[in-house]
């Protein structure tokens, strides 16, 4: 085993670089963080103003301490609790019932194109605006309460889930597909036996996903007059009733976790 | 002397045959993977179709049910030329073609029955794939295909449950379950072992005959389409080089479907 060749010498004496500088990144890294600190002096941040807030913070805090859990107050919560539950269980359900439709309709790989295109289009649209703003263009058209505070909340469950609908029917196994299409099965029996079961175990993660996500906003619409447990945080402000308003948070708290244990247990009964 | 195949008795029922006519299909204009084919499969026997990888056979074959849309050309079979069928005709002329898949193509999330029953898609109403209320008829039909081909027991399992050769027998129960006039396989055993392999041609040959219908089949192994076909076509470069009985192929033909020689020794 002598005569192995050595291994030739490199052709240039100069030095191989391993890792060449990368210009363009250093360059924009460099900008961006000149922008913060030129966006910092425009929105007149500075420390002084920050450290007076602490001041505020820890005043409001100290006001909200003890919680207040009087009889007429644990009334309101119950009754906006409810309020916002049930907006958020219709909301689900609806927008979960259009958004299967809706999302077959934007999967390109099921739809014709011109279908799929306004499908998306409409997806796009429902998805610009967060919940909180839709929700006032519906407190605007139908007036304050719970049923703008759930068409809010349907039109950004559309959204969501009509999205992560089309792109799982557009990822899904296209052989299992072609092979029911291959039986001369029409369109909707391809979709209930080809389609369907490769994405309702994700739609079922989703939807309950959704729920989770449904609950905090629920409370969210309500501060511009959606219903629900926002209103009664948001009147509660109003008064300045800052025990009060612990005690509602920590009843938003406390549901926002029970729905998040719920969802998570739904998605793994489903898989 | 061997027995007349079937393909030299050239039986005279032509109605049952299929026949195409230049068909020509560029997925790309300018490109043709297959150029103005003409073939005419007999109501009856098995039709082999060999050749290289990429030369068409499978454009081919997806062509006669439509998976593929020709660019032209005609396929007429049973009184319909299936290039120009569409919407509800197209359908309905499918569902009279089983297909059996490569990559065998059972949904996987559903049962093994649930994957038979497939085949009845073409004939029953939405709602009834939509509860799986199938006709008492076909969930009998298909628990008995299932026993056919040695799957009785696996009915509930789900089909991702099952090995290479177990999932092709659900395949050819749901192509068979479509109660075929034409099969049609794909490279039905290039997934699959060789032992599996003869199995499953054997198989495919065996429920073909007993409902005396034609079989065009894809394949690589050309000793597997000696020994099952009655007919091999040869393809190479989107046309047909060879057609003839088994015997017929000699090692020259193998040359000029498959180029090299190398590989022959």
């Amino acid at each position: 085993m002598t005569d192995v060749p050595a291994p030739s010498p490199p052709r240039s004496p100069a030095r191989r670089v391993a890792f060449p500088p990368n210009w363009p990144a250093r360059i924009a890294l460099a900008a961006l963080a000149l922008y913060v600190v030129y966006a910092c002096s425009v929105l007149d941040i500075t420390w002084a103003r920050f450290v007076a807030g602490f001041g505020h913070g820890a005043r409001f805090l100290s006001r909200m301490f003890p919680p207040n859990f009087a009889h007429d107050k644990l009334e309101l919560l119950y009754h906006g609790m409810t309020e916002s539950l049930q907006i958020a269980i219709i909301a689900t359900v609806a927008g979960v019932l259009l958004s299967l439709p809706l999302g077959l309709m934007a999967a390109r790989n099921l739809s014709p194109l011109p279908l799929a295109w306004t499908a998306r289009a409409l997806i796009a649209l429902f998805r610009t605006f967060h919940p909180v703003i839709i929700a006032i263009l519906f407190v605007k058209a139908v007036g304050f309460g719970a049923l703008a505070g759930m068409l809010a909340l349907i039109v950004a469950s559309l959204g969501f889930i009509s999205k992560l609908v089309a792109e799982a029917v557009e990822e899904m196994s296209m052989r299992q597909v072609e092979a029911v299409r291959a039986t001369g099965a029409p369109f909707l029996s391809l979709v209930i036996m080809g389609v369907l079961p490769q994405v309702m175990p994700r739609f079922i993660g989703f939807s309950a996903y959704q729920l989770d996500s449904n609950l905090r906003n629920s409370a969210l619409v309500g501060l511009v007059g959606g219903g629900g447990i926002g209103a009664t945080l948001f009147t509660a402000f109003q008064r300045f009733d800052y025990d009060f308003v612990l005690t509602i948070v920590l009843a938003i708290i406390a549901i926002v976790m029970v729905g998040e244990v719920l969802s998570g247990w739904m998605r793994r009964l489903f898989q | 002397m061997d027995a007349p195949t079937p393909f030299e008795r050239a039986a005279g029922d032509i109605d049952r045959a299929l026949v195409i006519r230049n068909l020509r299909k560029e997925y790309r204009p300018g490109h043709p993977v297959l150029k103005d084919v003409s073939l005419t499969v007999e109501g009856r026997g098995m039709t082999a179709i060999i050749g290289p990888s990429g030369t068409g056979k499978s454009t081919l074959v997806r062509c006669i049910n439509r998976l593929v849309d020709p660019t032209s050309g005609e396929i007429h079979f049973r009184g319909h030329d299936m290039a120009r069928l569409g919407g509800r005709e197209l359908r309905t002329a499918r569902r009279r073609m089983g297909m059996v898949f490569q990559e065998y193509n059972l949904v996987e999330r559903l049962s093994v029955i649930e994957n038979v029953l497939c085949g009845r898609l073409g004939y029953v109403a939405v709602w009834r794939a939509w509860l799986r209320k199938f006709p008492a008829r076909d969930v009998d039909r298909a628990f008995h295909l299932l026993d056919a081909v040695g799957l009785g027991d696996f009915a509930t399992q789900r089909a991702d449950q099952l090995s290479g050769g177990q999932r092709q027998r659900v395949g050819i129960a749901r192509a068979l379950m479509q109660e075929p006039d034409l099969l049609l396989a794909d490279e039905p055993t290039s997934s699959l072992d060789p032992k599996t392999s003869v199995e499953i041609m054997e198989l495919i040959a065996r429920r073909a005959a007993e409902r005396d219908i034609p079989v065009i089949v894809n394949i690589h192994n050309v000793d597997l389409a000696r020994r099952f076909a009655d007919r091999i076509v040869g393809m190479s470069k989107g046309e047909i080089v060879f057609d003839g009985p088994p015997r017929a192929l000699q090692d020259a033909h193998l040359l000029q479907i498959y180029g090299g020689e190398g590989w022959l020794q």
